[in-house]
């Protein structure tokens, strides 16, 4: 069945701290930042590369030998960014721009803080603006700012990563980059026919025209014949347990405390089986072939989401034999 | 050694936004049905699948794994899958085709561009450690490519405008094209040196495309369009390292996969420059009729675009409008990595 309604979205934001371990060529240039000090390296041909490579791009050798290079420089291309994305370095319009660090011979990426792309030309003499307080990060240079005084205010930057891990020695070893991603996420039409269904109280399938297998939830498209499906089946809150685990391990954003029971519970009516919990006696007394009912959270707690159903509990009838849910195992 | 060549192509149309899910099972079953109407093949005829798409685009891990559903993956299928655009899973594809492992293979690309700010996305394909935790934008590292070439005198601001202007009219026959017609007049910077018309749209889509070896191509079509030579390369990922004007991995590969005397291009090209940097890598002469089809700037979905491609150029063949073209397809930021394949109407 379908249906003119959009379907369901909404905001999905993701976020990870990546931790990246340096090793010694870049542990060395990142120690260095965090004393603001640039250093390059010297690639198989004489050129000096920054930041500095660690095999060389030309012809893979590895690569040792470090120069320290100048905190001016020239710009070899620039381009004008008008809308910064989140994280950018300046958070105001602001030119990106390659630059040749005197010493050096490979240009570097970085922003330069400039008010107008007439502010800045390919030629342009540039000097670091230093990070307040180092971290021991590539952030550590703020940005880059003309030698000519007097073109440019303070930018206002994105939040300054955390800091950087050191060994004994005081080396940076380890660098902390917080990756932050927003999507607008979207389920399928029969997904949201599904959610919104359960925002009535109601579990809502729906059948394969090919091969008529009930999926709960309702796919995109059938496995098995690669089509959607389409014909809606109203399934009953009651099922079995086709199989189970019992979770003692506590882990980061659990929301129940341990122990508890996750099953995979086959509605009566469903070629398929979900994942939920089963409370209401004891974990060790849940068994495959339990037959289980839904219980329901309070009316005015219901959204689109399947949490409407707080858990699922033994309803104490005689256990399903093991060859009529055999096939969904 | 066998030779393997392309019998159907099918795409959905290039949109700024869908309503579908990132795991684009609702693109792509329209596109496989499409597929086996045009062949004639079933699923069951079809031995090897192959995959290109991008969790960073889904904003979730293993994303490409519900997109099989679109396929029917059950009973058990042979799948594999590219993080990269559909076109490496087309080199994957003729792998297994040329080594006998597989007879017929169905490779498909898709990728849900609007889901998430795709210009940032993108920036988490550079060197983690110095680079992308500045997160420059796919955009603004293109316009300071494409100020080299205009400082340097490689190209001029008129250059990348024809390749804008050509490709939106010839976008006008293409049913799949997201943009077409004519450039408007005062197209705003928006990344200074590139207009709008400079840089490919941000689309949604997917594509589809099935290869076989040559001897049953002949069975299926009049007109197969086998591969005859194939290759990819890729440049240095640092970016100051390697002259951002020029595209050597194109230059190599296409050496390799033997493309001259080509009649029609299909290149991957998602800002107006790069075609340019990738006509004089691949030595096209002013003969050859480039994207025909309106290419990337009128409609690239992200991890398809360079399927697409491939599929484009291959329906020339099929069609009878050519006997001999090439496809290019990049990956990785500015022209980082390239594909080229070659394909005729006979071997």
């Amino acid at each position: 069945m379908t249906t003119d309604v959009a379907p369901l979205s909404a905001p999905l934001n993701i976020g990870f701290d990546y931790t990246r371990s340096l090793g010694p060529v870049l542990s060395r240039f990142m120690t260095a930042l965090a004393q603001r000090q640039i250093l390059g390296i010297k690639g198989s041909d004489g050129r000096v590369h920054v930041p500095p490579v660690e095999y060389d791009p030309v012809t893979a050798e590895p690569l040792t030998e470090f120069v320290e290079v100048g905190t001016e420089g020239t710009v070899l291309t620039w381009s004008w960014c008008p809308k910064p994305v989140e994280g950018q370095p300046i958070q105001q319009p602001f030119a990106w721009a390659l630059i040749r660090l005197d010493g050096a011979d490979a240009g570097l990426l970085h922003a330069v803080n400039v008010p107008s792309p007439s502010d800045i030309r390919t030629g342009m003499r540039v000097q670091v603006q230093w990070a307040e307080a180092p971290t021991g990060h590539i952030r550590d240079i703020a940005y880059f700012v003309p030698t000519d005084p007097g073109t440019s205010a303070a930018a206002p930057q994105a939040p300054p990563p955390p800091e950087s891990k050191r060994d004994d020695e005081d080396r940076v070893t380890t660098i902390i980059t917080p990756i932050q991603l927003a999507y607008d996420h979207t389920v399928s039409a029969e997904e949201s026919r599904y959610l919104r269904a359960l925002a009535d109280g109601k579990l809502i399938g729906q059948r394969c025209a090919e091969c008529g297998q009930v999926y709960i939830p309702p796919r995109g498209a059938c496995p098995v014949d690669g089509v959607p499906t389409t014909t809606e089946v109203e399934l009953p809150d009651t099922g079995i347990v086709t199989t189970f685990c019992i979770v003692n391990v506590p882990f980061l954003g659990q929301r129940i405390t341990p122990p508890y029971v996750v099953a995979y519970v086959l509605l009566d009516g469903a070629d398929i089986a979900f994942l939920h919990l089963v409370r209401g006696c004891d974990s060790a007394d849940v068994r495959m072939g339990m037959r289980v009912r839904a219980v329901w959270r309070p009316k005015a707690e219901w959204q689109t989401s399947l949490s409407n159903i707080d858990y699922f509990t033994p309803t104490g009838e005689r256990d399903a034999p093991i060859e009529t849910f055999a096939r969904h195992l | 050694m066998r030779n393997a060549a392309v019998v159907g192509f099918a795409q959905s149309p290039s949109v700024r936004s869908t309503q579908g899910t990132t795991n684009g099972v609702e693109m792509l079953v329209p596109v496989l049905s499409e597929i086996f109407a045009q062949t004639g093949l079933t699923k069951a005829d079809i031995d090897f699948w192959c995959s290109g798409s991008s969790d960073y685009l889904a904003g979730r891990a293993f994303s490409f794994i519900a997109a099989v559903d679109a396929i029917g993956a059950f009973p058990p299928i042979n799948e594999s899958h590219v993080e990269c655009d559909a076109a490496w899973a087309v080199y994957e594809a003729w792998i297994k085709i040329l080594t006998g492992e597989a007879d017929t293979a169905l490779v498909y690309g898709f990728g849900k561009s609007s889901a998430g700010e795709l210009r940032r996305v993108l920036s988490l394909q550079l060197d983690p450690y110095t680079v992308a935790p500045l997160w420059p934008d796919s955009i603004s590292l293109a316009a300071m490519q494409a100020r080299l070439g205009l400082e340097s005198g490689r190209w001029t601001e008129d250059d990348m405008a024809a390749v804008a202007a050509r490709s939106l009219a010839d976008a006008t026959s293409n049913p799949h094209a997201q943009r077409s017609g004519a450039l408007t007049d005062n197209a705003p910077l928006i990344a200074d040196p590139l207009h709008s018309y400079d840089v490919a749209p941000i689309s949604d889509g997917a594509a589809a495309l099935i290869l076989t070896t040559e001897e049953r191509a002949r069975d299926l079509i009049e007109r197969p369009a086998i591969i005859s030579g194939i290759d990819h390369r890729i440049d240095s990922a640092v970016l100051g390292a390697r002259d951002l004007t020029d595209s050597p991995s194109t230059r190599t590969a296409a050496a390799a996969a033997g493309a001259r005397d080509i009649e029609i291009a299909e290149l991957h090209a998602p800002f107006s420059h790069q075609e340019l940097i990738l006509r004089e890598a691949l030595e096209l002469s002013d003969a050859v009729r480039i994207n025909p089809s309106g290419g990337p700037l009128a409609g690239n979905p992200m991890f398809a675009g360079g399927l697409i491609r491939i599929g484009e150029a291959a329906k020339r063949v099929h069609s009878g409008d050519a006997s001999r073209v090439l496809a290019h397809a990049t990956s990785g930021p500015l022209l980082q990595q390239n594909l080229v394949a070659v394909m005729e109407a006979q071997s």
